[in-house]
């Protein structure tokens, strides 16, 4: 028996791909119709045979448990979830306007901090953020850019709507499993891209490695251009090296490199030490260079800060760049647009009460059964509160966290994340899912085609980590003629 | 671009594993033939295969007799032994993990392939009927490797690396097989020599022992084409010690360490270290050493070369420098 959309339900939340009464979405018609031919144990031999590519891909992440790392295969799933074209051209508009804006305004509190003194975002906020590096005031990068490389989550709300839920300016992860993903649906849906129109993906890491050499101090003919990796314990790991290999860049650990007497960078080769121009790190701010930040961090490279600071090295993301990732920090960016750019934001953010100021902390505290309520510094999923679900206990204990530091926080309303058929043990389900794209930033500027898409496997969860048992799909930007 | 010394003893210890496991494969693979071949207790014939990879104290500690399923858990699954094939597997695996932006991805997923299927296989291999087959596919997986390498990798650094570990590894491996060979460990007699030293020819199970120590190495047909009328110890020594066309001679071997060594920055140290070797191999007598019982020394002094070539290439490439 052939699989039919007839008896699948998304419960009133927006599906990607099928509409009301059960009628694909234009640019999801041609996966729709192609899953219609098929019988349900075609379908579930289909994402077998995913799981099998995955794992002999060696497409893995890793987590930590009881002290151990495991190396896990990447949990993927193997309906795309498509988005029109005319849609995406908007979403890309607004991302490269924020990442524009998000870079002046880094530019700006590292050195005039003319929209500090002007009010429009409170001075306290920025120079007492743990993001703020002291260090880095009165540093010019080049191209005046400091987020070089930008992630941001977006959701769909229920009539579709995208909003930008964060932007991760430090060290944004997942463009090498949005890569991945593409390999494996041509391996096993190769007669689909036969019938579609999606935009190509792979040329990311080009874009990539010309924006990364754009960087380079010197004026040679290959900047010499490294990733620099916490080393193969990381959970990140996987995409480090992906990078790398894709871009013929070296992949090097703190231990790799070191500043010489002319405040240059070296890695330690086989012929002696060679000059390095641009690093991509991968290692957070504080662990970048034991003579300015943590001293006990083997990760880095003591002298690297004075290196960059003289101009001798290229580092992105910019050490420092983090200060415009909080999420307090975030409410106030369609104001930066404003401010820098003089435009109306073009993606909204979604509404967020600042528990750090009086009337919205009041309202927060009253409404915690209504709220998603985040601590404003922490990524993954960490240390939050989703208040529909959570017990009174719970809530209370929350509750006094926030009184106690109400800067530390700011809440949402529980968002109504958009779904997409998976499939799943009782056939193909609906199920939540988010959207990271990933923007590059320094001569130019460039958005990933979609970006990637993670779905939170567990039914009704709104929870899409890897890290709490979130998978991943192909995402494809279609073309409708 | 010059490479990592980091990265460069991942790639040369990449080599050095994927290169053991086939030979460890082959080893056990070889053993359980031989077997079949002979009329004398078999426990005797695997602990001839224990003394090849020198482990007969650690075995001792943890398995009461040398009997077939003991010999094979110790190469096949025993994690305690470094030599074992799942040892060997995890360390290729952790080692081109590290190195993945080295190598072209179809090494790094076979590789990966080869994990996969060595670990779900492996416990099935224990028994004696589903061996074979595993053997041959994680021997043709090394040997797909092998390929794979040679036809879509530049011939750079990276290239160099992962052969000279393989080179020094191979040689390692074959200078132990000759040394058991010779070193009266296995069971069927003294090598074919009586008591006033002199050879039989018609001894038949001297020359079903050298057949088996050539089938371990793959180099039976191609002693054969070289040597055609017979068997015995001195034209089996000369040619795994000396032939330098076969690629598991040691002479082969070091040549082609040689010119990997050649090929890279700074390699003064190392290539006349194994310069040196080379002209120790090929010096050697090897008629007089079997008359004199020599060969187990003069094998021990070249295992005492091969470390110190290991160091030096160690200290060349490896360690950080400034």
């Amino acid at each position: 028996m052939k699989f039919s959309w007839q008896n699948y339900d998304s419960l009133g939340f927006y599906d990607e791909l099928i509409g009301p009464r059960a009628v694909a979405r234009t640019a999801g018609s041609a996966v729709a119709q192609h899953i219609r031919s098929l019988t349900m144990d075609e379908i579930r031999a289909r994402q077998r045979a995913a799981e099998l590519a995955v794992k002999t891909m060696g497409i893995t992440f890793t987590v930590y448990s009881e002290g151990t790392n495991i190396d896990r295969a990447w949990p993927y799933d193997i309906i795309p979830r498509t988005i029109a074209g005319s849609d995406w051209d908007k979403v890309e508009a607004g991302l490269v306007q924020r990442l524009t804006a998000l870079n002046l305004f880094i530019d700006d509190v590292y050195n005039e901090q003319r929209i500090l003194r002007e009010g429009v975002v409170p001075r306290d906020l920025i120079l007492e953020s743990v993001n703020f590096r002291a260090a880095c005031v009165g540093m010019r990068p080049k191209h005046g850019v400091w987020a070089h490389i930008c992630g941001s989550d977006l959701i769909r709300n229920r009539d579709g709507t995208f909003y930008v839920l964060e932007d991760n300016l430090r060290v944004p992860s997942g463009v090498s499993y949005m890569l991945e993903n593409r390999k494996v649906t041509k391996r096993v849906f190769p007669e689909l891209f036969a019938a579609d129109n999606m935009r190509p993906i792979g040329e990311y890491t080009s874009h990539l490695f010309a924006m990364l050499a754009s960087l380079s101090p010197r004026n040679g003919p290959r900047p010499v251009v490294v990733v620099l990796t916490p080393g193969i314990y990381n959970s990140a790991y996987f995409e480090h090296s992906y990078l790398a290999q894709q871009m013929g860049a070296e992949l090097v650990e703190g231990g790799d490199l070191f500043v010489g007497s002319d405040d240059c960078v070296y890695m330690r080769t086989i012929a002696g030490p060679a000059r390095v121009d641009v690093i991509y790190r991968r290692i957070d701010d504080l662990f970048l260079d034991p003579e300015v930040f943590n001293p006990d961090s083997t990760l880095g490279v003591p002298g690297l800060m004075r290196a960059w600071l003289r101009g001798k090295v290229a580092l992105a993301n910019a050490p420092g760049a983090g200060v415009a990732d909080d999420k307090a920090v975030y409410t106030y960016v369609p104001d930066m647009i404003r401010y820098y750019l003089g435009e109306d934001a073009i993606l909204p953010n979604v509404e967020t009460y600042r528990c750090g100021e009086k009337e919205p902390c009041a309202y927060v505290l009253q409404h915690l059964d209504k709220l998603v309520v985040k601590p404003v510094n922490e990524s993954g999923g960490y240390g939050m509160l989703m208040g529909p679900t959570a017990s009174a206990d719970e809530r209370h204990a929350f509750a006094r966290l926030v009184r106690a530091n109400p800067r530390n926080y700011v809440a949402q309303p529980l968002i109504a994340l958009s779904t997409c058929p998976t499939v799943c043990s009782g056939g193909i389900e609906p199920r939540h899912l988010d959207l990271r794209p990933f923007i590059l930033q320094g001569a130019q500027h460039y958005v990933t085609p979609g970006g990637l898409t993670r779905v939170a496997l567990k039914k009704g969860s709104f929870v899409v980590n890897s890290s709490q048992g979130g998978g991943s799909k192909d995402t494809w930007i279609v073309d409708v003629q | 671009m010059s490479m990592l010394s980091r990265v460069a003893e991942r790639v040369y210890w990449l080599g050095r594993y994927l290169e053991r496991i086939e030979n460890t494969a082959r080893l056990v693979s070889v053993y359980g033939n031989v077997l079949l071949d002979l009329p004398r207790p078999a426990k005797l014939v695997w602990e001839s295969l224990i003394a090849i990879t020198g482990s007969g104290e650690d075995f001792a500690t943890r398995y009461a007799s040398a009997d077939e399923h003991s010999v094979v858990c110790f190469y096949l699954t025993d994690r305690a032994n470094p030599a074992a094939l799942v040892n060997s597997a995890d360390n290729a695996r952790e080692n081109a993990r590290t190195v993945r932006e080295m190598v072209p991805s179809s090494i790094w997923e076979g590789i990966n392939d080869l994990h996969i299927y060595l670990h779900d296989h492996v416990e099935a291999a224990l028994a004696r009927r589903g061996r074979d087959a595993f053997l041959s596919r994680v021997i043709e997986s090394c040997q797909y490797l092998v390929g794979c390498m040679a036809g879509s990798m530049s011939r750079d650094a990276a290239y160099h690396f992962l052969r000279a570990g393989r080179y020094l590894e191979r040689a390692d491996m074959t200078s132990r097989i000759v040394d058991v060979g010779t070193a009266n460990v296995f069971p069927w007699g003294t090598g074919g020599r009586d008591e006033m030293g002199v050879t039989h020819d018609l001894d038949p199970y001297e020359s079903i022992l050298w057949m088996n120590v050539l089938r371990s190495l793959n180099a039976l047909q191609m002693y054969r084409r070289q040597v055609p009328d017979r068997i015995c110890a001195e034209e089996v020594v000369a040619f795994l010690l000396q032939d330098e066309g076969f690629p598991r001679a040691v002479a082969n071997c070091l040549e082609a360490l040689q010119s990997c060594l050649r090929h890279l920055p700074r390699n003064g140290a190392a290539v006349s270290t194994v310069t040196a070797a080379i002209g120790h191999v090929g010096q050697a007598n090897v008629a007089a050493l079997l008359e004199t019982d020599g060969v187990h020394e003069f094998i021990d002094q070249m295992q005492i070369e091969f470390n110190t070539l290991h160091a030096v290439i160690n200290a060349s490439w490896f360690e950080p420098q400034a």
